[in-house]
Protein backbone atom coordinates (compact mmCIF):
# COMPACT_ATOMS: atom_id res chain seq x y z
CA UNK A 1 0.00 0.00 0.00
CA UNK A 2 2.58 2.05 -0.69
CA UNK A 3 0.85 4.07 -3.48
CA UNK A 4 -1.42 4.80 -0.57
CA UNK A 5 1.02 6.62 1.85
CA UNK A 6 2.43 9.06 -1.78
CA UNK A 7 -1.51 9.48 -1.98
CA UNK A 8 -1.97 10.71 1.79
CA UNK A 9 1.13 12.85 1.04
CA UNK A 10 0.02 14.94 -2.17
CA UNK A 11 -3.43 15.29 -0.43
CA UNK A 12 -0.98 16.88 2.74
CA UNK A 13 1.04 19.08 0.24
CA UNK A 14 -1.72 20.84 -1.19
CA UNK A 15 -3.80 21.32 2.10
CA UNK A 16 -1.14 22.97 3.10
CA UNK A 17 -0.54 24.99 0.08
CA UNK A 18 -2.05 28.84 0.60
CA UNK A 19 -3.72 28.93 -3.14
CA UNK A 20 -5.83 25.91 -2.64
CA UNK A 21 -7.05 28.27 0.14
CA UNK A 22 -7.40 31.53 -1.81
CA UNK A 23 -9.41 29.54 -4.81
CA UNK A 24 -11.31 27.79 -2.62
CA UNK A 25 -12.77 30.96 -0.45
CA UNK A 26 -13.11 32.91 -4.16
CA UNK A 27 -14.87 30.26 -5.68
CA UNK A 28 -17.25 30.15 -2.29
CA UNK A 29 -17.61 34.28 -2.25
CA UNK A 30 -18.78 33.82 -6.28
CA UNK A 31 -21.21 30.89 -5.27
CA UNK A 32 -22.68 32.93 -2.08
CA UNK A 33 -22.43 36.13 -4.02
CA UNK A 34 -24.98 34.49 -6.85
CA UNK A 35 -27.74 35.44 -4.06
CA UNK A 36 -27.10 39.06 -4.76
CA UNK A 37 -27.72 38.32 -8.74
CA UNK A 38 -31.01 36.86 -8.44
CA UNK A 39 -32.36 39.82 -7.06
CA UNK A 40 -32.09 41.06 -10.67
CA UNK A 41 -34.69 38.46 -11.40
CA UNK A 42 -38.11 37.75 -10.77
CA UNK A 43 -39.02 34.45 -9.98
CA UNK A 44 -36.15 32.99 -10.56
CA UNK A 45 -33.73 33.43 -8.04
CA UNK A 46 -33.15 29.25 -7.55
CA UNK A 47 -32.22 28.50 -11.00
CA UNK A 48 -29.76 32.11 -10.89
CA UNK A 49 -28.05 30.66 -8.00
CA UNK A 50 -27.79 27.15 -9.20
CA UNK A 51 -26.56 27.88 -12.63
CA UNK A 52 -23.68 30.26 -11.24
CA UNK A 53 -23.08 28.05 -8.21
CA UNK A 54 -22.80 25.06 -11.03
CA UNK A 55 -20.62 27.23 -13.25
CA UNK A 56 -18.65 28.42 -10.62
CA UNK A 57 -17.62 24.80 -8.89
CA UNK A 58 -16.84 23.97 -12.75
CA UNK A 59 -14.66 26.55 -13.66
CA UNK A 60 -12.50 26.30 -9.79
CA UNK A 61 -12.48 22.57 -9.56
CA UNK A 62 -10.80 22.52 -13.83
CA UNK A 63 -8.44 25.32 -12.29
CA UNK A 64 -7.24 23.38 -9.65
CA UNK A 65 -7.19 19.81 -11.65
CA UNK A 66 -4.80 21.11 -14.33
CA UNK A 67 -2.93 23.64 -12.01
CA UNK A 68 -2.58 21.15 -9.24
CA UNK A 69 -2.23 18.14 -11.75
CA UNK A 70 0.53 19.82 -13.80
CA UNK A 71 2.89 19.95 -11.31
CA UNK A 72 2.05 16.52 -9.49
CA UNK A 73 5.16 14.95 -11.07
CA UNK A 74 6.61 18.18 -12.99
CA UNK A 75 7.42 19.77 -9.50
CA UNK A 76 8.70 16.55 -8.17
CA UNK A 77 11.56 16.50 -11.15
CA UNK A 78 12.39 20.40 -10.92
CA UNK A 79 12.46 20.23 -7.36
CA UNK A 80 14.40 16.87 -7.05
CA UNK A 81 12.42 15.13 -4.69
CA UNK A 82 11.37 12.15 -7.11
CA UNK A 83 14.98 11.43 -6.33
CA UNK A 84 14.62 10.50 -3.21
CA UNK A 85 11.62 8.46 -3.55
CA UNK A 86 12.38 6.61 -6.22
CA UNK A 87 15.42 5.55 -5.17
CA UNK A 88 12.84 3.50 -2.15
CA UNK A 89 11.48 0.23 -3.18
CA UNK A 90 7.83 1.78 -5.19
CA UNK A 91 7.41 1.29 -8.26
CA UNK A 92 7.66 3.90 -11.08
CA UNK A 93 3.30 3.19 -11.90
CA UNK A 94 2.59 2.75 -7.90
CA UNK A 95 4.50 6.25 -7.62
CA UNK A 96 2.20 7.41 -10.45
CA UNK A 97 -0.87 5.86 -9.27
CA UNK A 98 -0.17 7.56 -5.43
CA UNK A 99 0.03 11.22 -7.02
CA UNK A 100 -3.09 10.58 -9.05
CA UNK A 101 -5.26 9.28 -6.00
CA UNK A 102 -4.07 12.37 -4.09
CA UNK A 103 -5.08 15.01 -6.07
CA UNK A 104 -8.26 13.35 -6.70
CA UNK A 105 -9.02 13.12 -2.97
CA UNK A 106 -7.94 16.52 -2.95
CA UNK A 107 -10.44 18.00 -5.74
CA UNK A 108 -13.04 15.51 -3.43
CA UNK A 109 -12.72 17.47 -0.65
CA UNK A 110 -12.43 20.70 -2.75
CA UNK A 111 -15.88 19.97 -4.22
CA UNK A 112 -17.95 18.39 -1.47
CA UNK A 113 -17.27 21.97 -0.43
CA UNK A 114 -18.25 24.09 -2.92
CA UNK A 115 -21.33 21.92 -3.47
CA UNK A 116 -22.25 22.61 0.61
CA UNK A 117 -21.70 26.10 -0.17
CA UNK A 118 -24.52 26.01 -2.72
CA UNK A 119 -26.57 24.18 -1.04
CA UNK A 120 -25.90 26.50 2.09
CA UNK A 121 -26.59 29.69 -0.43
CA UNK A 122 -29.84 28.16 -1.85
CA UNK A 123 -31.44 27.62 1.25
CA UNK A 124 -30.66 30.74 2.80
CA UNK A 125 -32.43 32.53 -0.05
CA UNK A 126 -35.42 30.09 0.25
CA UNK A 127 -35.79 31.22 3.81
CA UNK A 128 -35.33 34.87 2.73
CA UNK A 129 -38.68 34.72 0.52
CA UNK A 130 -40.03 32.72 3.10
CA UNK A 131 -40.38 29.48 1.21
CA UNK A 132 -39.12 25.86 3.04
CA UNK A 133 -35.31 25.86 3.41
CA UNK A 134 -35.08 22.01 2.85
CA UNK A 135 -36.74 22.19 -0.68
CA UNK A 136 -33.88 22.78 -2.76
CA UNK A 137 -32.99 20.66 -5.60
CA UNK A 138 -31.68 17.44 -5.09
CA UNK A 139 -30.32 16.49 -8.69
CA UNK A 140 -27.65 19.06 -8.39
CA UNK A 141 -25.68 16.48 -6.98
CA UNK A 142 -26.37 14.22 -10.20
CA UNK A 143 -24.27 17.32 -11.88
CA UNK A 144 -21.68 17.77 -9.37
CA UNK A 145 -20.94 14.00 -9.85
CA UNK A 146 -20.26 14.90 -13.85
CA UNK A 147 -18.36 17.56 -13.20
CA UNK A 148 -16.37 15.38 -10.66
CA UNK A 149 -15.98 12.41 -13.60
CA UNK A 150 -14.72 15.69 -15.98
CA UNK A 151 -12.01 16.70 -13.31
CA UNK A 152 -10.93 13.46 -12.80
CA UNK A 153 -10.35 12.95 -16.27
CA UNK A 154 -8.30 16.63 -16.67
CA UNK A 155 -6.43 15.52 -13.88
CA UNK A 156 -5.08 12.38 -15.86
CA UNK A 157 -4.36 14.70 -18.95
CA UNK A 158 -2.26 17.36 -16.64
CA UNK A 159 -0.70 13.83 -15.08
CA UNK A 160 0.16 12.50 -18.60
CA UNK A 161 2.02 16.22 -19.80
CA UNK A 162 3.56 16.42 -16.36
CA UNK A 163 5.38 13.15 -17.26
CA UNK A 164 7.40 14.70 -20.03
CA UNK A 165 7.16 18.17 -20.00
CA UNK A 166 7.75 21.01 -17.87
CA UNK A 167 5.50 22.59 -15.93
CA UNK A 168 4.40 25.64 -17.80
CA UNK A 169 4.25 23.68 -20.93
CA UNK A 170 1.92 20.83 -19.35
CA UNK A 171 -0.56 23.31 -18.16
CA UNK A 172 -0.65 25.12 -21.44
CA UNK A 173 -1.52 21.58 -23.43
CA UNK A 174 -4.13 20.45 -20.87
CA UNK A 175 -5.45 23.94 -21.08
CA UNK A 176 -5.85 23.60 -24.54
CA UNK A 177 -7.15 19.80 -24.55
CA UNK A 178 -10.15 21.56 -22.08
CA UNK A 179 -11.07 23.88 -24.51
CA UNK A 180 -10.81 21.40 -27.85
CA UNK A 181 -12.61 19.06 -25.26
CA UNK A 182 -15.69 21.20 -24.79
CA UNK A 183 -15.72 22.60 -28.47
CA UNK A 184 -15.10 19.18 -30.50
CA UNK A 185 -18.56 18.08 -30.26
CA UNK A 186 -19.69 21.07 -32.26
CA UNK A 187 -16.33 21.17 -34.82
CA UNK A 188 -17.80 18.07 -35.52
CA UNK A 189 -20.93 19.32 -36.40
CA UNK A 190 -19.86 22.12 -38.51
CA UNK A 191 -17.40 19.45 -40.13
CA UNK A 192 -20.31 18.53 -42.40
CA UNK A 193 -20.53 21.72 -44.20
CA UNK A 194 -16.58 21.99 -44.51
CA UNK A 195 -15.59 22.07 -48.34
CA UNK A 196 -12.00 20.69 -47.84
CA UNK A 197 -11.56 17.04 -47.17
CA UNK A 198 -8.80 17.13 -45.00
CA UNK A 199 -10.07 20.01 -42.77
CA UNK A 200 -13.58 17.89 -41.92
CA UNK A 201 -10.93 14.41 -41.64
CA UNK A 202 -8.58 16.65 -39.04
CA UNK A 203 -11.30 17.75 -37.11
CA UNK A 204 -12.39 14.16 -37.26
CA UNK A 205 -9.50 12.69 -35.80
CA UNK A 206 -9.64 15.50 -33.25
CA UNK A 207 -12.58 14.36 -32.07
CA UNK A 208 -12.26 10.63 -31.86
CA UNK A 209 -8.63 11.29 -29.95
CA UNK A 210 -9.57 14.07 -27.39
CA UNK A 211 -12.49 13.58 -24.62
CA UNK A 212 -15.59 14.93 -25.33
CA UNK A 213 -15.84 16.46 -22.32
CA UNK A 214 -19.40 18.30 -23.57
CA UNK A 215 -21.04 14.90 -21.72
CA UNK A 216 -19.98 15.76 -18.70
CA UNK A 217 -22.16 19.08 -18.97
CA UNK A 218 -25.38 18.51 -17.77
CA UNK A 219 -25.72 21.70 -15.96
CA UNK A 220 -28.55 23.11 -18.59
CA UNK A 221 -30.49 19.67 -17.84
CA UNK A 222 -30.74 19.69 -13.97
CA UNK A 223 -30.97 23.22 -13.66
CA UNK A 224 -34.24 23.24 -16.01
CA UNK A 225 -35.55 19.87 -14.40
CA UNK A 226 -34.99 17.62 -17.57
CA UNK A 227 -34.85 14.16 -16.74
CA UNK A 228 -32.05 12.07 -17.66
CA UNK A 229 -31.64 8.51 -17.73
CA UNK A 230 -29.64 6.90 -15.62
CA UNK A 231 -28.36 4.65 -18.78
CA UNK A 232 -26.52 8.26 -19.45
CA UNK A 233 -24.57 8.08 -15.99
CA UNK A 234 -23.34 4.79 -16.60
CA UNK A 235 -22.06 5.13 -20.40
CA UNK A 236 -20.69 8.22 -19.25
CA UNK A 237 -18.95 6.80 -16.17
CA UNK A 238 -17.49 4.06 -17.98
CA UNK A 239 -16.30 6.66 -21.00
CA UNK A 240 -14.19 8.58 -18.55
CA UNK A 241 -13.00 5.15 -16.06
CA UNK A 242 -11.44 4.38 -20.05
CA UNK A 243 -9.97 7.45 -21.22
CA UNK A 244 -8.60 7.82 -17.82
CA UNK A 245 -7.22 4.31 -18.01
CA UNK A 246 -5.48 4.63 -21.03
CA UNK A 247 -4.16 8.55 -19.63
CA UNK A 248 -2.69 7.10 -16.73
CA UNK A 249 -1.12 3.92 -18.87
CA UNK A 250 -0.03 6.23 -21.13
CA UNK A 251 1.85 8.61 -18.69
CA UNK A 252 3.35 5.72 -16.82
CA UNK A 253 4.65 4.00 -20.16
CA UNK A 254 6.79 7.41 -20.77
CA UNK A 255 7.30 7.72 -17.09
CA UNK A 256 8.87 4.37 -16.43
CA UNK A 257 11.43 4.78 -19.16
CA UNK A 258 12.72 8.19 -18.23
CA UNK A 259 16.12 9.09 -16.41
CA UNK A 260 16.39 11.54 -13.86
CA UNK B 1 30.10 -11.63 -3.44
CA UNK B 2 30.33 -7.87 -4.19
CA UNK B 3 27.59 -5.23 -2.58
CA UNK B 4 28.12 -3.59 -5.72
CA UNK B 5 29.10 -4.59 -9.04
CA UNK B 6 28.82 -2.68 -12.76
CA UNK B 7 30.35 -4.26 -15.69
CA UNK B 8 31.11 -2.33 -18.33
CA UNK B 9 28.37 0.66 -17.81
CA UNK B 10 28.14 3.64 -20.54
CA UNK B 11 26.27 6.44 -20.26
CA UNK B 12 25.47 8.08 -23.79
CA UNK B 13 23.29 11.63 -23.55
CA UNK B 14 21.74 13.17 -26.29
CA UNK B 15 22.88 17.08 -26.55
CA UNK B 16 20.07 17.89 -28.79
CA UNK B 17 18.96 17.42 -32.47
CA UNK B 18 22.44 17.12 -34.46
CA UNK B 19 24.69 17.67 -31.74
CA UNK B 20 27.15 14.49 -31.03
CA UNK B 21 26.14 12.49 -27.75
CA UNK B 22 27.78 12.87 -24.67
CA UNK B 23 29.67 9.90 -22.93
CA UNK B 24 28.80 10.81 -19.05
CA UNK B 25 30.60 7.12 -18.24
CA UNK B 26 32.68 4.75 -20.57
CA UNK B 27 33.11 1.22 -19.31
CA UNK B 28 33.28 1.49 -15.96
CA UNK B 29 33.56 -1.33 -14.40
CA UNK B 30 33.14 -1.42 -10.53
CA UNK B 31 33.17 -3.93 -7.21
CA UNK B 32 32.39 -2.87 -3.70
CA UNK B 33 33.08 -5.72 -1.04
CA UNK B 34 30.93 -5.59 2.13
CA UNK B 35 31.56 -3.77 5.01
CA UNK B 36 33.52 -1.55 3.10
CA UNK B 37 34.19 2.24 3.15
CA UNK B 38 34.13 3.52 -0.83
CA UNK B 39 35.27 7.22 -1.95
CA UNK B 40 34.75 8.14 -5.47
CA UNK B 41 36.84 11.24 -5.91
CA UNK B 42 36.47 12.70 -9.37
CA UNK B 43 36.15 16.71 -10.69
CA UNK B 44 32.55 18.07 -11.65
CA UNK B 45 31.31 16.44 -14.75
CA UNK B 46 33.19 13.43 -13.85
CA UNK B 47 30.43 10.88 -13.92
CA UNK B 48 30.39 10.50 -10.20
CA UNK B 49 26.43 11.48 -9.89
CA UNK B 50 25.22 9.53 -13.11
CA UNK B 51 26.96 6.30 -11.56
CA UNK B 52 25.18 6.96 -8.20
CA UNK B 53 21.99 7.96 -10.39
CA UNK B 54 22.36 4.47 -12.12
CA UNK B 55 23.23 2.10 -8.82
CA UNK B 56 19.55 3.49 -7.44
CA UNK B 57 17.32 3.54 -10.51
CA UNK B 58 16.87 6.39 -11.37
CA UNK B 59 18.66 6.02 -14.54
CA UNK B 60 19.18 3.30 -16.84
CA UNK B 61 22.89 2.38 -18.50
CA UNK B 62 23.24 2.86 -21.70
CA UNK B 63 25.20 0.03 -21.97
CA UNK B 64 26.48 -2.83 -19.40
CA UNK B 65 25.21 -4.27 -16.14
CA UNK B 66 25.14 -2.65 -13.17
CA UNK B 67 23.57 -4.80 -9.61
CA UNK B 68 23.32 -4.33 -6.40
CA UNK B 69 23.19 -7.43 -3.77
CA UNK B 70 23.58 -9.63 -7.25
CA UNK B 71 20.11 -7.71 -9.01
CA UNK B 72 19.82 -5.55 -11.18
CA UNK B 73 19.89 -1.86 -9.99
CA UNK B 74 16.44 -1.48 -11.54
CA UNK B 75 15.06 -3.81 -9.88
CA UNK B 76 12.50 -2.51 -7.22
CA UNK B 77 12.60 -4.85 -4.58
CA UNK B 78 16.24 -4.59 -3.97
CA UNK B 79 15.70 -1.25 -3.06
CA UNK B 80 14.61 -2.46 0.64
CA UNK B 81 18.23 -3.15 1.52
CA UNK B 82 19.12 0.61 0.30
CA UNK B 83 19.99 4.08 1.73
CA UNK B 84 20.56 6.52 -0.36
CA UNK B 85 21.39 10.64 0.29
CA UNK B 86 21.28 12.47 -2.79
CA UNK B 87 23.14 15.89 -3.43
CA UNK B 88 22.22 18.97 -2.35
CA UNK B 89 18.50 17.07 -1.26
CA UNK B 90 15.55 18.96 -1.93
CA UNK B 91 12.50 17.13 0.27
CA UNK B 92 8.94 18.32 1.01
CA UNK B 93 9.32 21.13 2.65
CA UNK B 94 5.66 21.39 4.04
CA UNK B 95 6.68 18.05 5.97
CA UNK B 96 7.74 17.86 9.58
CA UNK B 97 10.66 16.11 10.25
CA UNK B 98 8.89 13.12 11.77
CA UNK B 99 6.15 13.18 9.11
CA UNK B 100 9.04 13.35 6.41
CA UNK B 101 10.74 10.19 8.00
CA UNK B 102 7.18 8.37 8.41
CA UNK B 103 6.58 8.94 4.92
CA UNK B 104 9.75 7.22 4.04
CA UNK B 105 9.48 4.73 6.28
CA UNK B 106 6.19 3.80 4.58
CA UNK B 107 7.67 3.35 1.58
CA UNK B 108 9.43 0.05 3.16
CA UNK B 109 6.46 -1.19 4.36
CA UNK B 110 7.42 -0.33 7.63
CA UNK B 111 4.92 -0.78 10.76
CA UNK B 112 4.08 2.51 12.80
CA UNK B 113 5.66 1.36 15.67
CA UNK B 114 8.80 0.48 13.81
CA UNK B 115 8.55 4.15 11.78
CA UNK B 116 8.27 5.59 15.47
CA UNK B 117 10.93 3.10 17.22
CA UNK B 118 13.38 4.13 14.22
CA UNK B 119 12.44 7.92 13.91
CA UNK B 120 13.26 8.81 16.92
CA UNK B 121 16.48 6.93 17.60
CA UNK B 122 17.48 8.80 13.91
CA UNK B 123 16.60 11.97 15.03
CA UNK B 124 18.29 11.53 18.20
CA UNK B 125 21.23 10.27 15.90
CA UNK B 126 21.63 12.72 13.98
CA UNK B 127 21.07 15.83 16.34
CA UNK B 128 17.38 16.78 15.07
CA UNK B 129 15.32 15.72 18.43
CA UNK B 130 14.43 18.68 19.59
CA UNK B 131 13.14 20.14 15.78
CA UNK B 132 10.68 16.62 14.98
CA UNK B 133 7.71 18.55 14.91
CA UNK B 134 8.96 21.87 12.90
CA UNK B 135 8.36 21.74 9.08
CA UNK B 136 11.38 21.37 6.73
CA UNK B 137 11.14 24.93 5.69
CA UNK B 138 12.11 26.31 8.32
CA UNK B 139 15.28 23.86 8.60
CA UNK B 140 19.12 25.01 7.95
CA UNK B 141 20.96 23.55 5.24
CA UNK B 142 23.01 21.49 7.85
CA UNK B 143 19.94 20.43 9.53
CA UNK B 144 18.59 18.99 6.00
CA UNK B 145 21.79 17.52 5.22
CA UNK B 146 20.97 15.79 8.82
CA UNK B 147 17.39 15.00 7.79
CA UNK B 148 18.41 14.04 4.49
CA UNK B 149 20.58 11.08 6.35
CA UNK B 150 18.12 9.98 8.48
CA UNK B 151 15.45 9.55 6.24
CA UNK B 152 18.36 7.71 4.43
CA UNK B 153 18.76 5.22 7.44
CA UNK B 154 15.42 5.03 8.22
CA UNK B 155 15.39 1.67 6.99
CA UNK B 156 18.57 0.10 8.50
CA UNK B 157 19.85 -0.17 4.85
CA UNK B 158 23.23 -2.96 4.43
CA UNK B 159 24.42 -0.51 2.15
CA UNK B 160 24.23 3.42 2.42
CA UNK B 161 25.21 5.70 -0.88
CA UNK B 162 25.55 8.90 -0.14
CA UNK B 163 26.18 11.85 -3.55
CA UNK B 164 28.40 14.54 -2.06
CA UNK B 165 27.50 14.16 1.75
CA UNK B 166 29.62 16.78 2.96
CA UNK B 167 29.26 19.46 -0.10
CA UNK B 168 28.09 22.71 1.95
CA UNK B 169 28.64 21.70 5.38
CA UNK B 170 30.85 23.52 7.89
CA UNK B 171 33.67 22.09 8.92
CA UNK B 172 32.18 20.74 12.29
CA UNK B 173 29.29 19.39 9.98
CA UNK B 174 31.96 17.66 7.85
CA UNK B 175 33.43 15.98 10.90
CA UNK B 176 29.74 14.96 11.78
CA UNK B 177 29.36 13.36 8.65
CA UNK B 178 32.84 11.70 8.47
CA UNK B 179 32.43 10.09 12.18
CA UNK B 180 28.78 9.28 11.09
CA UNK B 181 29.88 6.49 7.91
CA UNK B 182 32.51 5.54 10.32
CA UNK B 183 29.63 4.41 12.90
CA UNK B 184 27.53 3.08 9.68
CA UNK B 185 30.83 1.01 8.85
CA UNK B 186 31.14 -0.46 12.75
CA UNK B 187 27.33 -0.99 12.35
CA UNK B 188 28.32 -3.47 9.44
CA UNK B 189 26.94 -1.64 6.26
CA UNK B 190 28.68 -0.83 2.95
CA UNK B 191 29.47 2.80 2.03
CA UNK B 192 29.92 4.43 -0.93
CA UNK B 193 30.28 7.23 -1.10
CA UNK B 194 31.12 10.38 -3.92
CA UNK B 195 33.32 13.55 -2.85
CA UNK B 196 35.73 16.47 -4.38
CA UNK B 197 36.79 17.27 -0.98
CA UNK B 198 40.20 14.47 -1.14
CA UNK B 199 40.44 15.18 2.87
CA UNK B 200 37.50 13.61 3.90
CA UNK B 201 37.72 10.42 1.60
CA UNK B 202 41.70 9.90 2.75
CA UNK B 203 40.24 10.23 6.38
CA UNK B 204 37.64 7.36 6.18
CA UNK B 205 37.85 5.26 3.35
CA UNK B 206 38.95 1.79 3.08
CA UNK B 207 39.19 1.91 -1.02
CA UNK B 208 38.85 5.00 -3.69
CA UNK B 209 38.33 5.47 -7.05
CA UNK B 210 39.33 8.07 -9.40
CA UNK B 211 36.60 9.21 -11.45
CA UNK B 212 37.95 11.13 -14.76
CA UNK B 213 35.84 11.96 -17.81
CA UNK B 214 33.66 9.13 -17.05
CA UNK B 215 36.53 6.84 -17.23
CA UNK B 216 37.76 5.04 -13.68
CA UNK B 217 41.67 5.65 -13.60
CA UNK B 218 42.13 4.45 -10.52
CA UNK B 219 41.17 2.08 -7.83
CA UNK B 220 42.67 0.45 -4.56
CA UNK B 221 43.73 1.26 -1.18
CA UNK B 222 45.28 4.73 -1.18
CA UNK B 223 48.84 3.76 -1.02
CA UNK B 224 47.61 1.36 -4.00
CA UNK B 225 47.11 4.50 -5.60
CA UNK B 226 49.76 6.94 -4.40
CA UNK B 227 53.45 6.83 -5.60
CA UNK B 228 56.10 7.08 -3.23
CA UNK B 229 56.01 10.24 -1.23
CA UNK B 230 52.96 11.26 -3.00
CA UNK B 231 50.03 12.44 -0.84
CA UNK B 232 46.64 11.83 -2.32
CA UNK B 233 45.71 15.31 -3.32
CA UNK B 234 48.82 14.68 -5.10
CA UNK B 235 48.24 11.58 -6.82
CA UNK B 236 44.66 12.66 -8.18
CA UNK B 237 45.54 16.57 -9.55
CA UNK B 238 48.97 14.36 -11.30
CA UNK B 239 46.37 11.84 -12.96
CA UNK B 240 43.60 13.90 -13.36
CA UNK B 241 46.57 16.41 -15.74
CA UNK B 242 47.55 13.17 -17.28
CA UNK B 243 44.47 12.81 -19.04
CA UNK B 244 43.89 16.44 -19.81
CA UNK B 245 47.40 16.60 -21.31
Amino acid sequence: MKWRAVAINTFKEVMRDKIFYNLLIFALILIGGSILLATLTLGEQSKIIMDFGLASINLFGVLMAIFLGVSLVSKEIEKRTLYTVLSKPIGRTEFLLGKYAGLLLTLLVNTSIMIAGLYLTLMLNQFRWGLPVLSVEPRLVEAVFMIYLELCLMTAVALLFSTFTTTTLAAMFTLSTYLIGHISANLLAMSEKFAVRSTALLVKVIYYTLPNLSNFDIKGQVVHKVPIEPSYFLLTSAYAVLYITLLIGTAAFIFKRRDF
Amino acid sequence: MGVIKTKGITKEYGAGLGQKRIKALDRLDLEIKEGEIFGVLGPNGAGKTTTIKILVGLMRPTSGTAQIFGKDCNNTKVRSKLGFLAESPYFYEYLTASEFLAFYGQLFDLSKNEIKQRSSALLKQVGLESSANLQLRKFSKGMLQRIGIAQALINNPALVILDEPMSGLDPIGRKEMRELILSLKAQGKTIFFSSHIIHDVEVICDRVGILVNGKLLAVGQIDEITQEKETLEESFIRIVQEVSA
